[in-house]
């Protein structure tokens, strides 16, 4: 690693003024993306503040029709918590499908979407169930928050507090993991809510999570696998690696679009 | 950055550390507790595992910063006195579970934490989906899988788990 200063917030206000005042800041949540980045050197910070011991960040409550969680709930807290198996069971099997248990006991929700890997599983998440994401300064819908590989609308100065998930009618997750580094190769979260229907792609793209209109379309007719037979998406704009090539992701897609739509319904 | 305050198999320890440090190094390096072992160095392999406060996780992907204040449980705070070994540390032992031993501290460690979360009853398929984050290259996992199953089991008969102090 290069070398760093490490600050540790005790407060949100506290963070908010090192982001302000500290040359080069960047946010620690859990690590588990960003130490081994700066292990690489493939990232460096001059200033480090740690988010770990800000008060009432973490947590998991049901307010209404909206599950909220705090940014700096670990994965495992989510993948375990009776309150999100009840609320939104599909929520819970994603966040139990990232990385390791040891990774799901470090890794946090904020730190996932702030990060947003173009792999990872929470965009696809928040993506598709229409999370908002709240910051100590606004709402953001997920629809205007992922933009593209590793970014999103997040300001500099900008730190996610919360994350508000509206209640699906049903909702499912089917990731198919990359063998070696269990990164979703392609992860498809599909969710229903009255006659709204959202499909969210992680994994496959080039840009990042995306939604994929023509199945969203097809499964407002019946939300049924069915109804996306026969149904791909262009392999253009799909990325395309040793471990998979274009063609390969695309027509994964629709595999896995099908089987999560399996799961919400099943 | 100020001196570095935590618990470590029950002691408290102090050091004075570039911010830089990781807990694995912290754990080796400073208190020379060498059986957290370095294996890949980016975080899949899991020959690092160590507690903390209670939780498996990755002791090369965590600053000892981070650790402040922190209860840290490694293997050599598993046993429970220096004559007798952990049931899981038996189990492996018994069963044959290693071959060059150097993923088997953190193979334990993950072990125990398996059975503190999931329980004492644990079948191959749920030990091996947890071992995900385990890697080794000598065994063919198998016989490290049968030590767990039978590791969780001793340790349901008696053989606690010594903790951290919390």
């Amino acid at each position: 690693m290069y070398a760093f200063t490490y600050n540790r917030a005790s407060g949100l206000r506290q963070a908010q003024n090192m982001i302000a005042k500290l040359d080069e800041p960047k946010l620690l949540a859990g690590g588990q993306s960003l130490l081994p980045a700066m292990k690489l050197r493939l990232a460096s910070h001059a200033n480090l503040i740690d988010l770990g011991r800000v008060e009432g960040l973490a947590g998991i409550e049901l307010k209404g029709r909206s599950l909220l969680i705090g940014a700096m709930t670990r994965h495992f807290e989510v993948a375990t918590s009776p309150v999100v198996r009840q609320a939104i069971p599909a929520l819970a099997q994603l966040a139990g499908q990232i990385g390791d248990p040891a990774v799901r006991h470090m890794g946090t929700l904020g730190g996932s979407l702030a990060n947003n890997d173009p792999n990872a599983d929470y965009p696809a998440g928040a993506l598709g169930l229409g999370a908002t994401i709240i910051t100590n300064r606004r709402r953001i819908a997920a629809d205007e928050f992922f933009k593209g590989m590793f970014e999103t609308a997040l300001e500099p100065d900008e730190i996610i507090t919360r994350v508000s998930f509206p209640l699906p009618k049903k909702a499912g997750y089917m990731k198919f993991p990359n063998p070696a580094s269990r990164f979703a190769l392609v992860g498809v979260f599909v969710c229903k809510r009255g006659s709204e229907i959202r499909v969210a792609v992680t994994g496959a793209g080039t840009a990042g999570v995306f939604r994929v209109g023509t199945f969203e379309e097809a499964l407002k007719k019946r939300f049924s696998p069915k109804s996306l037979e026969g149904l791909t998406i262009p392999a253009d704009g799909m990325s395309s690696d040793i471990h998979g090539s274009a063609e390969y992701r695309a027509h994964l897609v629709g595999v896995m679009a099908r089987r999560a739509v399996a799961a919400a319904v099943g | 950055m100020p001196a570095a305050t935590l618990t470590v198999n029950g002691k408290a320890v102090t050091a004075d550390v570039d911010p830089r440090t990781l807990l694995v190094q912290f754990l080796r390096e400073n208190l020379r507790l060498t059986g957290t072992h370095v294996g890949c160095d980016t975080s899949q392999c899991g020959a690092c595992v160590v507690h903390v406060n209670g939780r498996a996780v990755k002791s090369c992907s965590i600053l000892v910063a981070q650790a402040v204040g922190a209860n840290v449980l490694t293997i050599e705070g598993l046993a429970p006195s220096a004559t007798q070994l952990h049931p899981m540390q038996e189990a492996f032992r018994e069963n044959h579970g290693l071959q060059c031993g150097y993923c088997t501290p953190g193979m334990i460690m993950t072990a125990v934490d398996m059975v503190n979360r999931i329980g004492h009853d644990l079948d191959d398929k749920t030990i091996r989906h947890e071992l995900e984050g385990n890697l080794c290259r000598c065994t063919g996992y198998h016989n490290i899988v049968k030590s767990i199953a039978a590791g969780a089991k001793a340790m349901a008969a008696g053989g606690g788990v010594r903790r951290a102090a919390e």
